[in-house]
């Protein structure tokens, strides 16, 4: 039999001793098995018991009990009068069959259902033949319903406090997505959308002769965001520079980053080495872009663009007049 | 006697308020009529709208100030749908054979209206995209946010990043002109590099061990197709991944 938090059966005290009308310290008193219990306040329908073990407990006239082990029988049921200990036939009525007209102990109870006929005569506890209160001598009378004021209610089941949901998370400082966020977003859409437009109204796209796989031009370039890579080339054998570092560096390295680095901290000042290499692969990207974008003339040989010119073609038509 | 404004606001608000309007705009909408600000409808703003059902209801603080992610995620989506677009604007006037698609784009530059802006923003978009994906990279990488339980999500963003740059290449080509020719020519020698398998990549990608006619019909499938196709796949994953992984990553 679970433990019945004392909060929980001091709460239960509390709605009893409201319904009856006397002082909460008592009802607890009597629901520790310490006192004497409670007349009750009016004809509240007497009845069996219910068969939930543990919290059941007539309320009504019968004194009953407030058990304890339900193994035990004959243990410390103050005075359980009559029927109390008298073993029930195994076949307890169920639950739900069996009228309750319960306060329990422990939290409580009591819900009122059409009284069954053979409740009259075994009620029951379970098996053990735990408490179980009332004998009245009479078939039951059907409680049709609580009595005024009276709140009915049947424990289900007691769940500690822990367990189904632990939050671990700390509460943060939160602001709502509308307005705040979108609104930064908005603008943020409609400034690239500008900067766009204005670039696509400035900047031709470039369009050569149509394509001849018999005239290479002089130099072919890649696009831009792979003119590293062919930097990288014109100083590596290209099972390095053309394999090695897109795929094993480049993919495998950027995915693997995550799991390379350790370090749990996100503080820039706990991170010195990580950011010191992203930010040379950065600078080094960005070298060997801008090399072979703008330094690189007719054969792919060293030029200085202010001297020979851009050999870049997308940037062939870069300011665009009417 | 009213004035115009007046009887033009009263229309409206009968416009707003009308059956079909409150059919249309579920509660929350801030131009539902009778729509106030209260916290309640600032939730519902978010959870009842399709696309901004992206986002939480509400995001860190930390997270809202513009110097945090320099909005660089958001573009390159934004990037991606802009580019979708114009993208099909450019396929109505567009045939991927060896005959048609060089006069194809010269006459979208001089014969279509609007057809010279749209093909520069399609380029310049997919240049400024390639760019936003990077540097979103690189914000990311700067703040630790591919740090547990991020660390997938950094994956996938390096395979978007992958993709942007496929979607990028395949493009290229379709012009069909010099520029492209040669710049896929050195691209895809690139892939020829690969150990045991490098010439078999480079036919597969090239329909056969050089660029010709049936490159730019598999280039343009490639390209308005399977790529697409492929990333917003892993967009979807990569979004539910941040709100599933805790949203915005820091304080730093």
């Amino acid at each position: 039999m679970a433990e019945i938090p004392e909060s929980l059966l001091r709460r239960s005290a509390e709605a009893k001793a409201k319904a009856l009308g006397v002082p909460v310290e008592q009802i607890l008193a009597e629901m520790r098995g310490e006192a004497p219990p409670t007349p009750p306040p009016a004809a509240a329908a007497a009845q069996p018991e219910s068969s939930q073990p543990e919290s059941s407990q007539p309320e009504s006239s019968q004194p009953e009990s407030t058990q304890p082990e339900s193994t035990q029988p004959e243990s410390t049921q103050p005075e359980s009068v009559a029927a109390a200990s008298e073993p029930a036939p195994a076949e307890a009525v169920p639950a739900e069959t069996a009228p309750a007209q319960t306060t329990p102990a422990g939290a409580v109870a009591v819900a009122d259902a059409p009284a069954v006929p053979e409740s009259g005569n075994g009620h029951s506890g379970n098996g053990s033949g735990r408490v179980a209160a009332t004998v009245s001598p009479r078939p039951v009378a059907p409680p049709t319903g609580a009595p005024e004021g009276v709140r009915t209610q049947r424990l289900l089941t007691v769940v500690k406090a822990k367990a189904i949901q632990q939050v671990k998370a700390e509460p943060t400082d939160k602001v709502n997505t509308w307005p705040h966020l979108m609104l930064i977003e908005f603008v943020a859409l409609l400034a690239i959308t500008a900067l766009l437009l204005v670039m696509s109204v400035v900047i031709h796209s470039p369009l050569l002769e149509p394509a001849n796989v018999n005239a290479t031009p002089n130099p072919s370039k890649a696009p831009w965001y792979f003119l590293g890579l062919q930097e990288l080339l014109s100083y590596f054998d290209p099972q390095i520079a053309g394999v090695t570092v897109p795929t094993i560096v480049g993919l495998i390295g950027f995915m693997m980053i995550p799991y390379v680095d350790r370090n749990p901290s996100t503080k820039p000042s706990d991170r010195k080495f990580a950011i010191m290499l992203y930010t040379i692969f950065l600078c080094g990207s960005a070298t060997l872009s801008i090399l072979g974008v703008l330094f690189r003339g007719r054969g792919f040989n060293f030029s200085y663009p202010w001297r020979d010119g851009v050999f870049f073609d997308d940037l062939k038509d870069w300011v665009h007049f009417e | 006697m009213a004035t115009i404004k007046e009887r033009v606001s009263e229309q409206m608000d009968r416009l707003r308020g009308s059956q079909v309007m409150d059919s249309i705009l579920r509660p929350g909408s801030p131009f539902k009529k009778g729509y106030a600000d209260s916290p309640r409808n600032r939730s519902y703003v978010i959870m009842n709208n399709v696309l901004y059902h992206l986002h939480p209801v509400k995001v860190k603080r930390h997270g809202v100030r513009l110097s945090y992610t320099l909005c660089l995620g958001g573009l390159s989506f934004f990037l991606f749908i802009l580019l979708t677009i114009t993208g099909i604007f450019l396929m109505f006037y567009y045939a991927p054979t060896a005959e048609r698609a060089y006069a194809d784009v010269q006459a979208l530059s001089t014969g279509v209206a609007f057809g010279s802006l749209v093909r520069n923003m399609h380029r310049w978009g997919a240049h400024l995209m390639v760019l936003s994906v990077f540097l979103h990279m690189s914000r990311v990488f700067y703040h630790g946010a591919y740090k547990p339980p991020r660390e997938f999500n950094w994956v996938v963003g390096v395979v978007l990043l992958l993709l942007t740059l496929l979607l990028s290449f395949s493009g290229y080509l379709l012009p069909w002109d010099q520029l492209a020719l040669w710049a896929v020519t050195v691209g895809t020698n690139m892939a020829g590099f690969v150990p045991v398998v490098g010439d078999q990549v480079k036919f597969a990608l090239l329909a056969g061990p050089e660029v010709t006619a049936a490159t730019l019909l598999r280039f343009y499938v490639l390209h308005v197709l399977f790529f697409p196709f492929i990333i917003v796949i892993f967009m979807a994953v990569h979004f539910w991944r941040v709100r599933k992984d805790g949203g915005i990553s820091g304080p730093l």
